[in-house]
C-alpha cells in the first residue's frame, strides 16, 4: 500500500439473514490479514465489524458494511435503512437491548454491541435518524494493542 | 495444558481439527451467549458453549479462539463442522453440562477471562 492510497471493500446485507451472518466481517478479517496489519489490531477490528454487522442483521431491513483500509488506520462505516434508534444514549449503555427472544436465542442481543464497538475503536461515531437509519463509523489504528 | 489435555479430561470426542490438539489453552469462556464471548474473551480461548448454530463459529473466527466444546452431547450439523475445518479450529462434544466442563477444566488449572478468574 502506498502512502497516499487505500484498499476498499464493501458488502450489503440483508436484514434477517442469519445464514450470512458475518460473511462481510470475515472477508474484511482476511483481507486485513493479507495487507500484514498486526494480527491484535485484526481482531479488534473484525470484533467490532461483526458487532455491527450484526446489529444491521437483527435491527435493520438491510445495509452495507464498509472497510477503507489506510497505511495507518482502517476505518469501518456500517450503514442501516433503519428503524433508527430513538435514543442513542441508552443504546450505548452496556445491557440495554431490543432484541426480540428469538435473537437472544440465537447468542445475540445482550445490549453489548454498541459498548463493545466503542472498546475495540480508537475512534467511534454514530448518527442515527428514526425512520431512515443508522450510520456507523469506527476507526482502528494500526498499532499493536490486544484486548 | 493443551487441547489433547482437554480432551482426556472431558473425554471428549473430536469432530473437527484433531491436527491442531497440541494447541496450548490457557483461558475459558463458559456461554450461550455470543455478545458476551465477543465482549470478554482474550485471543486462544476455549469456549464451552451449547448452542450449535452458525453464529458461534463466526464468533469464533473473528475473536480467535483456540477451540469450541459443545457440552451436554450436543452436536452442531456437519456444515457448520465444515466451517469450524476451514477457519482451523478444533471442535470437540463431550458428555459432561457446562457446569461440570467448566469446573474439571477451572479444577484442572485453566483461568477465566476476567482479572478475578486469573489462576495464581
Amino acid at each position: 500500500m502506498s502512502e497516499n492510497k487505500s484498499v476498499k471493500l464493501a458488502f450489503d446485507c440483508a436484514g434477517g439473514d442469519f445464514e450470512r451472518a458475518g460473511e462481510a466481517s470475515a472477508k474484511i478479517k482476511k483481507m486485513l490479514q493479507r495487507l500484514g496489519i498486526p494480527a491484535d489490531c485484526v481482531r479488534r477490528i473484525a470484533i467490532g465489524t461483526y458487532e455491527a454487522e450484526m446489529n444491521v442483521i437483527i435491527h435493520a431491513g438491510g445495509g452495507n458494511v464498509a472497510a477503507e483500509v489506510f497505511p495507518d488506520a482502517t476505518v469501518i462505516t456500517v450503514s442501516d435503512h433503519g428503524p433508527g434508534i430513538p435514543d442513542i444514549n441508552k443504546a450505548l449503555q452496556e445491557g440495554w437491548s431490543t432484541a426480540p427472544d428469538y435473537v437472544r436465542q440465537m447468542g445475540f442481543g445482550a445490549g453489548m454491541g454498541l459498548p463493545n464497538m466503542q472498546k475495540c475503536s480508537d475512534e467511534f461515531d454514530i448518527q442515527s435518524k428514526v425512520g431512515e437509519g443508522t450510520v456507523i463509523v469506527m476507526k482502528f489504528k494500526h498499532q499493536s494493542e490486544d484486548l | 495444558m493443551n487441547l489433547k489435555d482437554v480432551q482426556r479430561l472431558l473425554d471428549a470426542k473430536v469432530l473437527a481439527g484433531e491436527q491442531y490438539l497440541d494447541r496450548q489453552i490457557e483461558t475459558c469462556c463458559g456461554s450461550d451467549m455470543m455478545s458476551d464471548v465477543l465482549a470478554f474473551t482474550k485471543r486462544n480461548t476455549l469456549l464451552c458453549t451449547g448452542l450449535t448454530n452458525m453464529q458461534v463459529v463466526r464468533t469464533a473466527d473473528m475473536t480467535e479462539l483456540g477451540a469450541i466444546v459443545f457440552v451436554r452431547s450436543k452436536t452442531p450439523d456437519s456444515e457448520i463442522v465444515e466451517a469450524a475445518a476451514e477457519d482451523m479450529l478444533p471442535v470437540l462434544v463431550t458428555e459432561y453440562t457446562m457446569f461440570e466442563a467448566c469446573g474439571i477444566l477451572y479444577g484442572a488449572g485453566i483461568s477465566g477471562c476476567s482479572k478475578r478468574g486469573k489462576k495464581k
